[in-house]
């Protein structure tokens, strides 16, 4: 019972009839960050809504922090704090007005000094006094975040946190999220920026068409998934691969000149001193090399298009 | 299950915000019903009543404040409510409270309670404003106090019911005008319902607010149209079928959530 949210046989069927979830079980733990990748339309914000209370819960059960969020749904959501995708504030507001009010809907008491250091972290400090009307797009989704960790929440979900921000507010947010990790807050975002999850996240589960593929750490899912690839820049042109190369199963691109060879990055042997001798043999002189890993993009359109 | 406590400090949260709205369009909110008032009062009560003498014993610039007033709760606590709660959903601010962990009771107590605050306060400045134009003797002010109270209550319950059901702000606006004030206009607002000639005299006992205006005018001057524990019964019905829907519209989570 470790876990923080527990979701199991979670159906969700929209009144138009669209099925956006058809039997999620997901276990977050607690203190994790934890990424939810999919497509649009995959049920990310469906999920996540159901859990904050914002969506009527179709079938099965949802546990935050052990709080049945149906019949405990007080104890439940008062651990939990939401930045929605789409930036919703109440525009005629001051910055600080606004989370004051986040606050006392949670039913704490006012703490001006914890207001404060907190806007002093989101740099919302110097605009408190200013009418949400009167932001930036990213000085208002600034206000969000304030709003939603106004109660000291235990768990945070972030909707698409970086959508449509910029560098500076990326960074910023990122830090926020890995100081509060540290003080032991649950984290739970969904993004498109997939290198992000991937630098960010403790776990990744892949979502879609309202289903979760799969749940894994986020560095053994590299490992499992991740191929590797070597390119050679070559000294000259080749004209068709020789024959002797074949078991590599190399890629030629269209000049000739660089080849590619992808191989298992956690096999025993990898083959490539191998393939480097057999093209000294060969006399095949490359001037240049480089090695990668596939990104968590691949390994996720890969996953998506299987299930498809 | 959760402890069945009252988390207060988000009722009066959200009741203080909705108060301080009413501040930052004060004219809106005030000046207009006022301003509207005195002009019924001159025009009414001045221009007309210096014709009509007397209705039922009483003087008519007196007889039609009740009426007036009446008029002012009805038509303020339901734009007050529905504004109240239509405007969270509109601009989706109201994803805030769905995710706070209040009740259904506590959502309604708060909006409700700030809407049917907001049309009390107007009815006791338009009541302040009266006794300029006319003279005024409230024979039972308890009573007075509780009508207005419970037909705050009872039509801000209404307001709060179509600030979910409205789409636009068309919709907000169309049950105000085309129902509400005509109605009230029809409910012997301005005339005791008895001047008027059959069949509309039997027609406007179907009219509920006929019982409101006539409960209230009775509180002032212990005649009214019709009884009133009538009125109070009629009132108390319409309350239970607004508490009715809004405890549908919780449980289903009609328009409120998907």
């Amino acid at each position: 019972m470790s876990s923080m949210i527990s979701v199991s046989a979670l159906r969700k069927t929209y009144k138009s009839g669209l099925v956006a979830l058809d039997g999620v079980d997901l276990e977050i733990e607690k203190q994790e960050i934890f990424a939810l990748l999919g497509p649009n339309g995959a049920g990310k914000t469906t999920l996540i809504s159901i859990i904050c209370g914002i969506v009527g819960i179709g079938s099965g059960t949802v546990r935050v922090g052990g709080h049945d969020i149906t019949q405990d749904y007080r104890a439940a959501r008062a651990m939990i704090g939401l930045v929605p995708q789409e930036i919703s504030l109440d525009i005629f507001a001051t910055v600080w007005n606004t989370v004051r009010f986040s606050r006392g809907l949670f039913g704490r008491r006012p703490d001006p000094a914890y207001v404060e250091r907190l806007l002093h972290d989101l740099s919302l400090w110097d605009k408190r006094d200013r009418r949400v009307i009167e932001l930036s797009g990213g000085m208002k989704r600034r206000v969000m975040i304030a709003k939603a960790l106004s109660h000291e929440p235990q768990i945070l979900f972030l909707d698409e946190p970086t959508a449509g921000v910029d560098v500076n507010l990326r960074r910023d947010m990122w830090a926020l999220v890995r100081s509060l990790r540290d003080k032991g807050v649950t984290i739970i975002l969904t993004t498109h920026y997939i290198e992000e999850a991937e630098e960010m996240s403790d776990r990744v589960g892949v979502i879609a068409g309202g289903r979760v593929l799969l749940v894994e750490k986020t560095v053994a899912l590299m490992r499992k998934l991740g191929k590797r690839r070597l390119t050679l820049m070559l000294r000259h042109p080749l004209a068709y691969l020789p024959s002797g190369l074949d078991p590599w199963e190399l890629e030629l691109d269209q000049q000739g000149q660089v080849l590619t060879y992808a191989f298992d990055a956690n096999a025993e042997d990898n083959g490539i001193p191998a393939l480097l001798r057999r093209m000294a043999e060969l006399g095949i002189d490359f001037h240049d090399l480089d090695t990668s890993r596939s990104s968590l993009e691949d390994i996720f359109v890969g996953l998506v298009e299987h299930a498809a | 299950m959760t402890p069945a406590r009252l988390n207060r400090h988000a009722i009066w949260t959200i009741y203080r915000a909705e108060m301080a709205r009413m501040r930052r369009t004060f004219w809106q909110s005030i000046a207009t019903p006022v301003v509207t008032t005195v002009l019924y009062f001159v025009v009414f009560g001045g221009a007309i009543g210096s014709r009509i003498q007397h209705v039922g014993g009483v003087g008519y610039g007196a007889f039609i404040v009740p009426g007036l007033i009446m008029l002012t709760i009805l038509t303020q606590s339901v734009s007050n409510a529905s504004i109240g709660i239509y405007f969270p959903i509109f601009t989706k601010t109201i994803y805030e409270i769905l995710a706070a962990p209040l009740s259904a009771l506590e959502i309604v107590l708060a909006y409700v309670g700030a809407a049917a605050t907001k049309s009390v306060v107007l009815a006791l400045i338009i009541l302040g404003t009266a006794t300029f134009f006319a003279p005024l003797h409230i024979l039972h002010p308890r009573w007075m106090v509780a009508f207005m109270l419970l037909t705050a209550i009872t039509f801000s319950l209404f307001g709060f019911i179509i600030g979910i059901w409205a789409q636009n702000f068309e919709q907000l606006a169309i049950i105000p005008s085309l129902i509400l004030t005509p109605l009230t206009f029809l409910g012997g607002a301005f005339y005791s319902i008895d001047m008027l000639p059959q069949p509309w005299r039997t027609l406007n006992l179907l009219n509920p607010v006929v019982y409101l205006v006539s409960g209230f005018r009775w509180s002032f001057f212990g005649t009214g149209e019709v009884g009133v524990r009538l009125s109070l019964a009629f009132t108390g019905v319409f309350m239970g079928i607004c508490l009715a829907v809004v405890g549908w519209i919780f449980k289903t989570g009609y328009r409120l959530k998907p």
